[in-house]
């Protein structure tokens, strides 16, 4: 059904099934734009660190552009404590930006706007910052859930608050990601299932709309990419530089 | 925010409507068919993105950087040495200049001495020439004055002699005349004589 909104989510199986034990994990749709993603961040990269000149050129100024960018935010949001985390975010920003640029070419995946990707990837940094935390404090920690300055009648409550927003952190990041990328791709697909239904007299005022709408969703898939980015970045802080 | 707030609407109506959804009309997205292999690949293509990144690109990366930004402070100090070497240059040569000039002034005033005792000097030779020419010519003229008078004298005594022998055909003692002569003269001469 070409005129659900919902069909472009559609994972289905390409080539032949593969199986782990009883798990299937066969190549999808979603797989190879994962692969596609990557590969044109690799060859973008290869390119813009083949020639070392001192005068860029245009790739190797986007490539070097693009470093100091993540690592000015790291370093503003993380402090230099993050130094040994960049790579991580360079490529969790990078991911996730090329994941949602691809998608925003027509009839292509886009693999962020499933959420058990973007679970993933928040839970495993949720896991990573966690675990991060804990080793270089130790049980101190814990003090992240004592905000410093409060009086003591209302500490229950805040300590209360503070551990239920710690832990619904990797689903706010996960779900802002997704439900962003899926709902732009929705109301694309929604506005240009508008355009056929009108027809040739109706259909510009949705088309108008639509070419809006796409330029909206290339900032929109930008954004997301440098909030996921940030927020990682700003959840690291928390575990690297305890304030409270 | 508005696509925010469609995002939850539509999660909404995709949880409501068909709650784990069904190939069609629910949300793909919840469908747990393929999640163990979404999983599965991300984690491989994340895992080998990051170490290509980390181990291949990033440190090539900052090593261009590095390199430029040491190459631009490596050519900013050799700037700042031209720029000092240049300075030390430009003051030499205002020395220089300063010390020409001092020089083409003492030489000028030096010359203007010599050239004003020179003149000087030779001033004073001619003035000491000149009254000596004049003191010369003066006692010349005195020596002719004297002579004149003699010689004015004699003749004077030649001519009366001669006019008195033509007139009275006499001749006249020399002495007689000239002391008349002389006579005479001092009296009218007196008034030639300074």
């Amino acid at each position: 059904m070409a005129t659900n909104p919902m069909h472009q989510f559609n994972v289905h199986r390409i080539g032949p099934e593969i199986k782990l034990g009883n798990l299937d994990i066969s190549f999808t749709n979603a797989s190879l734009f994962m692969v596609i993603s990557s590969l044109t961040i690799l060859i973008l990269f290869f390119i813009g660190t083949r020639k070392k000149s001192i005068i860029p050129t245009k790739v190797q100024l986007l490539a070097e552009l693009s470093f100091t960018f993540i690592s000015k935010m790291i370093n503003d949001t993380a402090g230099s404590k993050a130094k040994p985390y960049f790579a991580f975010i360079f490529s969790l920003f990078m991911f996730v930006l090329f994941c949602n640029m691809l998608g925003m070419i027509p009839y292509s995946f886009t693999v962020t706007s499933h959420i058990i990707v973007t679970f993933i990837l928040a839970s495993f940094i949720f896991v990573g910052v966690t675990i991060i935390g804990f080793v270089k404090h130790g049980l101190s920690y814990l003090k992240l859930f004592v905000p410093a300055g409060v009086p003591i009648i209302l500490l229950p409550l805040i300590v209360v608050i503070e551990i239920i927003s710690y832990l619904s952190r990797p689903i706010s990041l996960s779900v802002r990601l997704f439900a962003n990328m899926m709902a732009g791709h929705t109301m694309l697909k929604v506005f240009g299932g508008f355009v056929i239904s009108l027809g040739l007299i109706g259909g510009w005022l949705p088309l108008s709309f639509s070419v809006a709408l796409t330029g909206l969703e290339i900032l929109v898939a930008f954004l997301q990419a440098y909030v996921f980015a940030i927020l990682t970045c700003i959840y690291l802080n928390d575990a690297l530089n305890l304030h409270h | 925010m508005l696509t925010r707030l469609i995002s939850y609407l539509v999660i909404f109506i995709g949880i409501t409507t068909n709650s784990f959804g069904a190939e069609e009309g629910g949300m793909p997205q919840l469908n747990p068919e393929y999640w163990i292999s979404q999983i599965f690949w991300l984690i491989i293509v994340f895992a080998s993105l990051y170490i290509v990144l980390s181990q291949i690109i990033l440190p090539k990366i900052s090593e261009s950087l590095e390199t430029r930004k040491s190459q631009v402070l490596q050519h900013l100090e050799q700037a700042e040495k031209f720029k000092e070497e240049s300075e030390k240059k430009i003051q030499e040569y205002d020395n220089i200049l300063n010390e020409a000039k001092n020089q083409a002034r003492k030489i000028m005033n030096e010359s203007r001495k010599k050239i004003n005792q020179n003149i000087s000097e030779k001033k004073n030779q001619i003035n000491k020439e000149i009254e000596k020419e004049i003191y010369a010519a003066e006692e010349e003229i005195k020596i002719l004055k004297k002579n004149s008078i003699n010689n004015i004298n004699k003749i004077a005594i030649e001519t009366s002699t001669e006019i008195v022998k033509s007139i009275m055909e006499v001749e006249l003692n020399k002495s007689s005349i000239s002391t008349i002569v002389k006579d005479v003269s001092k009296k009218k001469i007196e008034k030639y004589l300074w």
